[in-house]
Parts: structure tokens; C-alpha cells; sequence
């Protein structure tokens, strides 16, 4: 692994004198420090401190979730005393909960969470550019998330919404206290939305203009292309979301009608304009999962990907396919045509999807699988993300979704989706790509206990929630029936397993920060120019501008560059005559 | 008018301008920032087709209510009127990227100041003539509306304050993109005097006139739909 590779080891080192300072290197004291990162327009402190700030949001987040599991521990009733018991928060309490953890988790986590933060540290440089096409907005889109979090943080934990992320109308603009709030609510994430729109505008032209020379389209890494097409979805449906979120805070504060029935408005148009956006947002959070999967799943097992442009185009079709489908939000709000339609457009998300994990299966088949942490979340990610594909087609299905409808199981089948999809693989990520970022190795052995929490964990919370949706637990209320309380326990004994799970992480990556090896360039021996780089990388990202001689995931011809032959050996080449058996 | 050779510090801006340090050349900078304002121009339509999109549903909900609606409350002519100033100054900003590119200095800055005064002259005649009647006349939307009409003449239907909603807020948002506008074409005229632009270098010039020719052009689409139907 410390053998340099002579060709451009020998030029780095060379130019390397000067200018070859990591991007972490501290000019001056703290105040100095401070001053630096907070003006910096160098695309890796930005990623980073997105990632500080979406972890700090998930932390938030989930603790809410932890409070609203916890109250569900056991069904709220009145004894025969008259007295009630099993009751930890007042149901108001409980709304308010519930629709902290989804804002918190949907816009100030899971939307920003890989594409700001790894998008950010991660695409110019597997690109081979020196920064962002637009550096300076990326620095504005970062305060403008900033600001617009503060907002929505302040708004919820200061008065509280009690409406559910999705703020329906007319719910949302009836006048009491509590949803004056809802003003504050839905402006901050108009604002939330600028700066998910700069993000990927930002991309989408990073993509275009600033590949390093020898660069096709084609031989990006995949985990670019999922944020390119993820970054197309957050150009085109964000601004719809923009001015839906804009005409329901003037509604709350001037009550000027739009959707308001009582002033001949239409409650139905806000679903409309609300899942034009939120559906699509699906995939913001998912397709950069997906890329963090393809880059994980052939990196630990050593194999060129299997069909490269068949997950770069579905990546592609995904974000088509998102924006036709929103319907399926409204099953019960829309004439039986339109759910027919809007049903059976919603079957086409899945040949994408299947697509891709039926790649990444095939990837894995006489592979050379490494049982990294990393490698463990690819593979937790493929079990996970299935299951709640899967589980889409039953609640896409019209008939089934009639029983399924506002249940746990769709609870349980979201869940899926976002937490054992987009989470896992962003956990994933983040472990894959912690030494690149922070120059710093964390312990295998920790990772791999974490990750066994949080699957474990993960598994236990949700899956019995599919259990429960389907003989009819309802979403939202603070309490059931008696007949449900063991799958409630279950689930919320899950929940602590998760707990532990990440706090077994947080507390790796401290040790690592503070007391870490140094981690080696290439400690996985990937292809990626990411990987050619100096852990962590420097501030221009290269020593010199790099030139693409082989493809991101050549295994079968390239020794990984910065590794030894003898830990990354080439395939032995087949004898004569042995394809024909 | 020297004869001497002029040197790196006496050559304008525009000239000695090559590129920030993370872009290869200067052409891809300007394609770059090119494309960037054209997908910000996407995320403009995108935002103001949702207001067209609830203009539609609510006006088959209320056809002939909307129609009589949009008779009573706004003038045509002075729609019109708005719509005349803002094509002009549309065909001003489109000659100050030719005169960037023909290095015509003076062209350039006269037409920057005229799309700009459009601009103003748009934002005054909504302001003056229709803002500030409706807004003395309660024509507004939601609960401060006055269903008895100060003409006497006119009987309002249930629906006006939904028509005056989409009015309001069409054409309100519309007015900060026209007042954004200005700001940006004041700027690039500030710039265009310290001699910024030319026919090397004229990428803002380029960008800010994109963006008001879609202050126009949704203004285009505005008018009619408003006024006119």
C-alpha cells in the first residue's frame, strides 16, 4: 500500500513542494480558523460542514423519534379507576412530535444529506476539477441552508406544527396559535429550497464543464451520475414546491383563499402542487444512495461494475419516471381514471430500481468480497432497499392500498426506503469515504459492531410495522388498541437498538478524528480519482491536473493507484481455450 | 489615443480578464455560467408555472365569474401600456449585448440605462395605477375584501377574492423579479462604466439579459391570461 506509483508519484512529488497543503491544514489560531471556514469557498470545507450539520439535524431528528416510539410503548387508556395511564406526552405533544421528526428528517436531513455534503467534498474531485463551477454560490447555498434551517428549527421546537410534514390545507391555515407557525414553517423551507436549487444547478454545470480531460460522460463514476440526475430533479421540481410553500404562508397569513374551501380555494390543488415536488424529493434522497452503492459495492468486491451504463441510465429514468407518478399520493383525493393512470405509472419506477440492484447482485458474482464496514451496509442497503421497493408495489397497487392506506405499513414501507435505503447508504458512505475526507482511519471492528446495531435495530422497528399495518393500525395516533402492543414494543425496543447502533459510530469517528492512524491514499484500492489523491486531499485537490488513461472501475487491468500488487493483484489471465467450458 | 504600446495596467478590464482559477479557459467559464443562468431561467418558469397552473383549475372552477372578474377589476390599457414599455426594454438589453460584443462603449451603457428606466417606468405604473386603487378600494384578496363595490355599479361574486388572490400574487412576484431586475441592470451599467465589459468579456452582460428577457416574457404570458380572457 505504500508503494507510490513511479509514474505520477514522481511528478506529484515534485510539484507537490509549494502548494501541497491539505484543505485541512490550520492557517492561524482558532479565531483565524473560524474566519476561514466560515468564508471558504473550497467545496471540501463546505461538503464538511454539511456533513457536521446534517448529523447534528439526524441526531435532532431522531431523538423525536425516539420520544414519539416511546410513547408508543404502551397503548394510552383509562382505568378502571378513571384514571388514564400509558400516557408519557399529551396527544398535542405528540403531533407536534411527529411532525418535528418528519420536517427535521425530510428537509433539514435526508435532502441535503449526500448531495450537499458528499456531493460537495466528493464530485469535483472525482471529476478531476479543482472546485464547483460556482464556488462562491455554493458558499451562499450553504448559509442560505444555514438560515433557513435556524428558521425551521426555531419555528418547530419554539411554538410547534401539528399538521405532519406535508402541512395539508385546509388543516394548516386554520387560524389557531399553533399553526401561525406553519408560516414560519413552509417560509423556511422556501428558503431550504434555494439552497437545494443552487446545490444542483451547481452540479448539473460542474458535470458539463468541468470533467478532466479524457473524461467522457461514460466514464464518470456512477456516483456522479446519480447526483447529476438527482441534481436534474432538484433544478425542475424544487421550484414547485417554492411556490407552493410561498402561496401556503400568504394563505396563512392573508387568508387570500387559494386553497382554503371556505373562500372557494382548492384544498385538492395544494396535494397536487405539494406531490409535484415531495414525490420527486423521494428520489433526491434515494438516487444518491444508489450512487454511494455503486461506487461501494465493486470498490470492496474488486469487480468491474456490471452494467455501467444500464445503472447510469436508470439513474437517468428514475428521475424521469419521478415525475409522473405523484398521483399515487392522492388515491384518495382524485377520480378513479386518474388513480388508475397514476397507478400504473407508479409500476415503471420499479425497472429502474430493479435494474440497479440486480447490477449491484451481479457485481458481487465471483467477485473478491472484502467484509468491510462499508461492504456490510452495500449488502445491508441491498436486503433493506428491496424489502421497501418491494412494498411499494402493494400500496401502488389500487386495490391493496385501500386497506393499506394511511396504515403502518406505509409508515413501514417509507421507512424502508429512506432510513434502509438513503441512511444505510449514506452510513455507508460515510464510512467508505471518512479516511479520503479526514486523512484519519477509524476501527473496523467498531464500524462492523455499529453496523450490526443499526441493521439489527433497523430491521426490528420497521419491519414489524408492516406487520402491524396490515391488519389496520392507523398512522399518527398516540395510541391502539391493546391487541397491537407487543409489535409496538418490539418496535420501540428496535429503536433503542438503533440508538446504540449510532452512538457505537459517533463514537468511532470521535476516536478517529482525535486519535486515528493515518489513513493511506488508497486504503480500499479504488479507481476513482478521489483515490489519487492525498488523504486528506490538498486544497486544489491534485498536484496537477489529472488525465484519464482507464476506466473507474478497470479492476481487471489497473493496479489501484498508491497500492501494492501483492494486496490488490490482477486477475490471472484465462488459459487458452478456458471461456469455451 | 497614445501612441505607445498599451501595457497589462492600461488596458481595460475587459481586456486583461481571463478566468477564475478553477475554470480551464475563459470560453468554458462563460458557457458555464451560461448554462447556470439557463437552468436558474428553468427553475423561474417552473416556479411561475405553478401560478398559471392554479390559475387554470380555479378558472374552470369559476369560468364566467373569473371572466367578468378580470373586466371589472383591471384595465387593459394600462396592461397593455406595461406590456409596450417592457418589450421595448427587452429590445434595449438584446442591442447592449451587441454593443458589448462591438466593444461600442457608449451604446452599451445608454441601452443598460434605458432597459433599466423600463423597468422603473413598469413599476410605477403598476404601483400608482393599479396597486394603490385596489389596494384604497379593498379589491384585495382574502378577508380584506369588499364584497359592496365603490362604484355601486358592480355586483362582486363569490369568487373575485379567489381571481384577485391569483392576480395579486402573480403579478406581486412578478414585480420583485421586474425590481430584482433593475438592481441587475444598475449594477452591469455600473460595470459596463468602469469598462468591464467587451467583446472578450461579457458574460454578465450576457446573464442578466437572459434573465429579463424572462421578466418579459412572463409578463407576456401574465397579461393576457389576466387582463385580456
Amino acid at each position: 500500500m505504500t508503494t507510490i506509483d513511479a509514474s505520477s508519484g514522481g511528478v506529484g512529488a515534485h510539484a507537490g513542494e509549494h502548494h501541497g497543503a491539505s484543505y485541512l491544514h490550520r492557517k492561524g489560531g482558532f479565531m483565524v480558523t473560524v474566519w476561514d471556514w466560515a468564508t471558504t469557498i473550497d467545496h471540501k470545507k463546505i461538503g464538511v460542514m454539511y456533513m457536521f450539520a446534517t448529523t447534528f439535524m439526524f441526531f435532532l431528528g431522531g431523538m423525536f423519534a425516539l420520544m414519539v416510539r416511546l410513547e408508543l410503548f404502551t397503548p394510552t387508556m383509562t382505568n378502571d379507576a378513571g384514571q388514564i395511564v400509558g400516557q408519557l406526552f399529551a396527544n398535542d405533544v405528540y403531533n407536534r412530535m411527529f411532525t418535528l421528526h418528519g420536517v427535521i428528517m425530510v428537509f433539514l436531513f435526508i435532502i441535503p444529506a449526500i448531495p450537499a455534503a458528499f456531493g460537495n467534498f466528493l464530485l469535483p474531485i472525482m471529476l478531476g476539477a479543482k472546485d464547483v463551477a460556482f464556488p462562491r454560490l455554493n458558499l451562499m447555498s450553504w448559509y442560505i441552508y444555514l438560515f433557513g434551517a435556524t428558521l425551521a428549527v426555531v419555528a418547530l421546537i419554539g411554538g410547534g406544527v401539528d399538521t405532519g410534514w406535508t402541512f395539508y390545507t385546509p388543516y394548516s391555515i386554520t387560524g389557531t396559535a399553533m399553526h401561525q407557525q406553519v408560516f414560519l414553517v413552509t417560509l423556511a423551507a422556501f428558503i431550504l429550497g434555494f439552497s437545494s436549487i443552487f446545490t444542483g444547478l451547481n452540479f448539473v454545470v460542474t458535470v458539463h464543464k468541468l470533467r478532466a480531460p479524457g473524461m467522457g460522460w461514460f466514464d464518470m463514476p456512477l456516483f456522479v451520475w446519480a447526483i447529476y440526475a438527482t441534481s436534474l430533479i432538484q433544478v425542475l421540481a424544487t421550484p414547485v414546491l417554492g411556490i407552493t410553500v410561498l402561496l401556503l404562508a400568504i394563505e396563512q397569513a392573508f387568508h387570500i383563499g387559494i386553497f382554503d374551501p371556505a373562500l372557494g380555494g382548492d384544498p385538492v390543488l395544494y396535494q397536487h402542487f405539494f406531490w409535484f415536488y415531495s414525490h420527486p424529493a423521494v428520489y433526491i434522497m434515494i438516487l444518491p444512495g444508489m450512487g454511494i452503492m455503486s461506487e461501494l459495492v465493486t470498490v470492496h468486491a474488486r469487480k468491474r461494475i456490471f452494467g455501467y451504463k444500464a445503472i447510469a441510465f436508470s439513474s437517468l429514468g428514475i428521475a424521469a419516471v419521478s415525475f409522473i407518478v405523484w398521483g399515487h399520493h392522492l388515491f384518495t383525493a382524485q377520480t378513479a381514471m386518474a388513480n388508475a393512470i397514476f397507478s400504473a405509472l407508479t409500476f415503471f419506477v420499479a425497472i429502474p430500481s430493479a435494474i440497479k440492484v440486480f447490477n449491484w447482485v451481479a457485481t458481487l458474482y465471483k467477485s473478491s468480497i472484502a467484509f468491510t464496514t462499508p461492504m456490510l451496509y452495500a449488502l445491508g442497503f441491498m436486503f433493506t432497499f428491496t424489502i421497501g421497493g418491494v412494498t411499494g408495489l402493494f400500496l401502488a397497487t389500487i386495490a391493496t392500498d385501500i386497506n393499506l392506506h394511511d396504515t403502518y405499513f406505509v409508515v413501514a414501507h417509507f421507512h424502508y426506503v429512506m432510513m434502509g435505503g438513503a441512511g444505510i447508504a449514506l452510513f455507508g458512505g460515510m464510512h467508505h469515504w471518512w479516511p479520503k475526507m479526514f486523512g484519519k482511519m477509524y476501527n473496523e471492528r467498531a464500524g462492523i459492531l455499529g453496523f450490526f446495531f443499526v441493521f439489527v435495530g433497523f430491521n426490528t422497528t420497521f419491519f414489524i410495522q408492516f406487520l402491524m399495518g396490515s391488519q389496520g393500525m392507523p398512522r399518527r395516533y398516540a395510541t391502539y388498541i391493546p391487541e397491537f402492543e407487543i409489535y409496538h414494543q418490539i418496535s420501540t425496543v428496535g429503536s433503542w437498538l438503533l440508538l446504540i447502533g449510532f452512538l457505537i459510530h459517533l463514537a468511532n469517528f470521535t476516536h478517529s478524528l482525535l486519535k486515528g492512524p493515518k489513513a493511506p491514499r488508497n486504503p480500499w484500492g479504488g479507481l476513482t480519482l478521489e483515490w489519487t489523491t492525498d488523504s486528506p486531499p490538498i486544497e486544489h485537490n491534485f498536484h496537477h491536473e489529472p488525465v484519464i488513461h482507464h476506466g473507474p472501475y478497470d479492476y481487471d487491468d489497473v493496479v489501484p493507484p498508491f497500492c501494492d500488487e501483492k494486496d490488490f493483484p490482477l486477475p490471472a489471465p484465462l488459459k487458452p481455450g478456458a471461456a469455451k467450458h | 489615443m497614445t501612441t505607445a504600446t498599451p501595457t497589462a495596467s492600461t488596458l481595460p478590464y475587459h481586456e486583461t480578464y481571463t478566468h477564475q482559477e478553477h475554470w480551464r479557459n475563459q470560453e468554458d467559464e462563460f458557457e458555464g455560467a451560461k448554462l447556470g443562468v439557463w437552468l436558474f431561467l428553468t427553475t423561474e418558469i417552473l416556479l411561475f408555472s405553478g401560478m398559471f397552473c392554479g390559475y387554470a383549475i380555479l378558472r374552470i372552477f369559476y369560468l364566467e365569474h373569473f371572466t367578468a372578474a378580470s373586466a371589472h377589476y383591471l384595465n387593459w390599457k394600462i396592461g397593455a401600456a406595461n406590456t409596450a414599455v417592457l418589450l421595448i426594454s427587452s429590445f434595449t438589453v438584446a442591442m447592449s449585448v451587441r454593443a458589448a460584443q462591438l466593444n461600442k462603449q457608449g451604446q452599451l451603457i445608454i441601452n443598460l440605462l434605458i432597459s433599466a428606466v423600463c423597468g422603473v417606468i413598469f413599476l410605477v405604473v403598476k404601483l400608482g395605477w393599479e396597486y394603490y386603487p385596489k389596494y384604497i378600494h379593498h379589491e384585495l384578496p382574502g378577508k380584506n375584501f369588499a364584497y359592496a363595490d365603490h362604484t355601486g355599479a358592480y355586483i362582486a361574486n363569490a369568487s373575485d377574492p379567489v381571481f384577485l388572490a391569483i392576480y395579486w400574487v402573480a403579478t406581486a412576484i412578478h414585480g420583485f423579479h421586474v425590481l430584482v431586475g433593475v438592481l441587475l441592470l444598475l449594477w452591469v451599467a455600473w460595470r459596463a462604466g468602469k469598462r468591464h465589459f467587451g467583446p472578450k468579456h461579457y458574460t454578465a452582460v450576457e446573464n442578466v439579459g437572459l434573465y429579463w428577457h424572462l421578466v418579459d416574457l412572463v409578463w407576456i404570458f401574465l397579461f393576457p391570461l389576466l387582463y385580456l380572457v
